[in-house]
């Protein structure tokens, strides 16, 4: 069964916020072998103009993918994520994400498409700061394979 | 922001200093634990064989973050970047030796945006074993 396109436009509750710690980001900067200052040092964060240290560009990603579970586990929707490969991934940003934000998510179905018997299934997370302010859009594409596609598009895998 | 690349000492063509990037089961297991990203077929041989992959795969969005080195170490405030996008085309295979895998990044400002935001977009080209592994990456990226 194709993803029902009738979902498009259909927006979650805004996720719970999630605290930006100086540590977390250090951690993640390091796992990515990312030695910027600006991750590191807050002073150094400073002197580029940011309030604290910021984040690197993909940091945003665990936030956003947890908050997009409430698309793929949507009952309504039926999504079969053993057959899901991440397609691609784009972000917009207003600004960093800095340590000390308080984040949360608001996620949209932007789009589904269907081709050759795959399914396009595009999220959109919307990342806010506490006081409304927009940090930045992610946009992921994913991908469910058809049935009979399985072996190649498992190669993909993301 | 301050970006140490001015707007007006680039153009359509110009290179990025490239980057080589070593990733190992090690590097895997650390990106795993630091972005809550547990997929087994990015630590388990045996899982990863049994769903057809040649072996264990890095995660595509290690891949994303090690790609836009090439843009933030250029300009050296990440703080720059406007806008930053790719598609997963192949994985990153990653061996269990000691060399691992490298994947390969190099970029090149594609067009001058917008003379007042002073915005450029990067084009950047990201392979592994001479396959290309991310398609259409491309930044945006606000210069001095």
């Amino acid at each position: 069964m194709p993803l029902d396109p009738s979902f498009v436009g259909r927006t979650y509750p805004p996720t719970e916020s999630y605290e930006v710690g100086r540590e977390k980001i250090r951690e993640f900067a390091d796992a990515v072998g990312d030695a910027n200052p600006a991750y590191h040092d807050p002073e150094a964060a400073k002197a580029l103009g940011h309030p604290d240290v910021i984040a690197p560009p993909t940091f945003p990603f665990a936030l956003t993918y947890r908050a997009a579970a409430q698309v793929v586990k949507d009952p309504d929707l039926g999504l079969d994520f053993s057959r899901v490969v991440h397609g691609d991934q784009k972000f917009a940003y207003t600004r960093p994400v800095r340590a000390g934000d308080r984040l949360s998510v608001t996620v949209t179905i932007e789009a589904i498409k269907s081709m050759a018997g795959n399914d396009f299934l595009t999220v959109r997370g919307e990342v806010y700061a506490a006081d409304g302010e927009h940090v930045v859009t992610s946009l992921m594409m994913l991908v469910v394979r058809a049935v009979e596609a399985e072996s190649d598009a498992a190669k993909v895998g993301g | 922001m301050v970006a140490r690349v001015n707007y007006d000492e680039v153009e359509a063509g110009t290179e990025l200093p490239p980057l080589t990037i070593p990733v190992t089961r090690g590097t895997l297991v650390q990106y795993a634990g630091a972005s809550g990203d547990f997929n087994p077929i990015h630590w388990n041989e045996k899982f990863a064989k049994e769903v057809g992959l040649p072996d264990v795969i890095a995660h595509g969005m290690f891949t994303m973050a090690s790609a836009v080195r090439v843009v933030t170490d250029w300009v050296g405030d990440p703080g720059a970047l406007v806008e930053y996008g790719v598609r997963f085309t192949k994985p990153v295979v990653v061996p269990n030796d000691d060399k691992g895998a490298l994947i390969e990044v190099s970029g090149k400002v594609a067009a001058k945006l917008d003379d007042a935001a002073r915005t450029v977009r990067v084009d950047l080209t990201v392979t592994s074993a001479g396959q290309k592994v991310l398609g259409q990456s491309r930044a945006v990226v606000r210069l001095a």
